[in-house]
């Protein structure tokens, strides 16, 4: 019999999506059947009570959670995110209902080994209940309570061998696209770059040193299926400098019908015969491309690798065979001064596993030296880079000035220079200038 | 909000347990914040960052960026957690006696 009477959220269980009602009321009964005889660490009726609050909120149309929360484990000053409710009478199980975020391995594979040891800790220490996964792409165990978070630390650290994700102002939790494991796009392998910077910047992750958040993610190519470019300070897409490789048997396959275009993505209505002009050279941004005799010609200096050729006919047109990243800088959400994506700062560099990725650290390092001196309180970077000048970041980070970096250039003509690239510099005799020019 | 009593005197804190009110702070309230946070004995590197913390606040109403703490004191960021275990703004900020850090934290 459930705790608290919930008619607004009942209505959630019917329809076809998977309901969020009727797994927490799942795991309210599982939790009061108790089958395991698990000594339960945080109310046994916690999921209970968050149903309650939170038809509670659908009746009121208000929050009842209250402002903020400074909860951590020694050692780190970020990783859980505290949350108090503010009706803890009415709902005790969710008096304390902190969020612990649980860093993810890159492309989310897991074992069920590893889920059900994780799941075990969160049934004795938590509510059972979880976000798979959070934005930023941590693991979340929703709700708990301030005793159990270094019981959970010290669990997940000893027996699972996994760390906390980030939060505060400090290097959030780094994620990545499935990259080289399931894709043949992927320029470089994102999830090991990925994993590779996680473990190199631990402490910038765990200790918040920043002027606000920095969060990098990792796209393989273009195509951006973990959004680099429009949520993360530094975004990394992969690219690639030679020429696509085009199979033109393949080609005429698809001209024949014989292969879906875009692996059969559009099956589900009947757009024709497909028609290599006008679904891929029309469409080209560069229009680079043509098709004469039965060949696909590509202009491959012109092409600007948009990804549309390759994506509409996977089987006949593939990545090259020179590849690296492109790091993108600066995206953010609204707050304050507008929404950002990444802009372009260094179109092209290795991904060089040899070096240990030296060249993509010293980028990053030199663009954090640079905002860490500069930033302002709660500025990210993007806002540092709108207020002290794009060039400002790029001569920062040692990353030359290039035509690239830009999608026009300015039409406004308050241009600054450096005194010293003018002839005589600044320091001017107005005397001089009065025996040219009377008053 | 929940009152507790330390030699004598009383202090008024929320759940995270940070004073309510400044100018309630007393030598006292470091010692009886102490243990919660991992601290054994409060040495004159620990009274260097509290003080310099309650400077700052009297005088610019905020507490410091970690870059300034850090500037100020002298005290790098590996060595300020390993005067205060849970960090300048859960560990420092609190014994000092200044709000709750806010914001997406």
């Amino acid at each position: 019999m459930a705790k608290h009477k919930t008619p607004l959220l009942d209505q959630l269980e019917s329809g076809p999506w998977p309901s969020f009602v009727s797994d927490i009321k799942q795991e309210a009964a599982a939790r009061a059947k108790n089958e395991k005889g698990v000594q339960y660490q945080v109310a046994v009726d916690c999921p209970d009570d968050l149903l309650g609050v939170l038809e509670m909120s659908f009746t009121d149309g208000e929050t009842h959670w209250k402002h903020g929360g400074i909860v951590g484990v020694f050692g780190y000053g970020g990783g859980v995110i505290g949350r108090y409710c503010d009706q803890p009478q009415m709902f005790p199980g969710v008096a304390h209902f902190h969020t612990v975020r649980v860093a993810q391995p890159n492309g989310k594979w897991y074992s069920t080994e590893f889920l059900r040891s994780l799941m075990d800790i969160w049934d004795l220490r938590g509510s059972g209940l979880t976000n798979l996964h959070g934005a930023t792409g941590d693991i979340v165990l929703l709700g708990t309570s301030t005793p159990q978070l270094e019981e959970i630390f010290w669990e997940l650290t000893h027996n699972l061998n996994v760390d906390l994700g980030g939060s505060g102002s400090n290097l959030r939790t780094p994620a990545s696209c499935m990259g080289m494991s399931r894709c043949q796009y992927a320029c470089y392998d994102a999830q090991e770059l990925c994993y590779n910077l996680t473990q190199e910047y631990q402490d910038e992750l765990h200790r918040p040193a920043f002027p606000y958040k920095f969060k990098f993610k990792f796209d393989g190519c273009p195509n951006g299926c973990v959004a680099a470019i429009a949520r993360s300070d530094l975004g990394f897409l992969g690219t690639f400098k030679d020429p696509i490789k085009i199979n033109q048997e393949a080609v005429a396959a698809y001209v024949g019908g014989e292969i879906a275009p875009n692996a059969g993505a559009h099956a589900g209505r009947d757009w024709g015969k497909f028609d290599i002009q006008k679904e891929v050279v029309d469409l080209c941004p560069s229009k680079c491309i043509s098709y004469e005799g039965g060949k696909l010609i590509m202009d491959h200096k012109e092409c600007v690798r948009c990804m549309h050729c390759i994506n509409t006919m996977p089987q006949a047109l593939r990545i090259g065979d020179d590849r690296g990243v492109s790091i993108f800088c600066g995206a953010k959400a609204p707050i304050l001064d507008g929404p950002q994506m990444g802009s372009l700062l260094v179109p092209f560099v290795e991904v060089n596993k040899d070096d240990d990725y030296q060249a993509i650290k010293d980028i990053v390092e030199a663009v954090w030296d640079w905002w860490m001196e500069e930033g302002k309180n709660r500025e990210r970077i993007g806002e540092t880079m709108k207020r002290l000048g794009f060039a400002a970041l790029a001569e920062a980070a040692g990353v030359p000035i290039d035509a690239r970096q830009v999608q026009e250039p300015r039409h406004n003509p308050y241009i600054f220079w450096k005194a010293e690239d003018v002839e005589g510099g600044w320091e001017r005799d107005l005397a001089e200038f009065r025996k040219r020019h009377q008053r | 909000m929940a009152v507790v009593e330390f030699q004598g005197a009383t202090f008024e804190v929320d759940e995270d347990g940070f004073l309510q009110k400044f100018e309630d702070w007393t030598p006292a309230w470091v010692d009886f914040v102490k243990e919660s946070e991992g601290i054994k004995e409060i040495t004159e590197d620990h009274q260097k960052v509290i003080d310099f913390l309650q400077d700052y606040y009297k005088k610019n109403g905020i507490a410091p960026m970690v870059r300034i703490l850090s500037k100020v004191t002298g005290f790098k960021l590996k060595q300020i957690y390993e005067l205060f275990p849970s960090g300048p703004g859960k560990g420092a900020c609190k014994m000092a006696g200044l709000p709750k850090p806010t914001g997406c934290v």
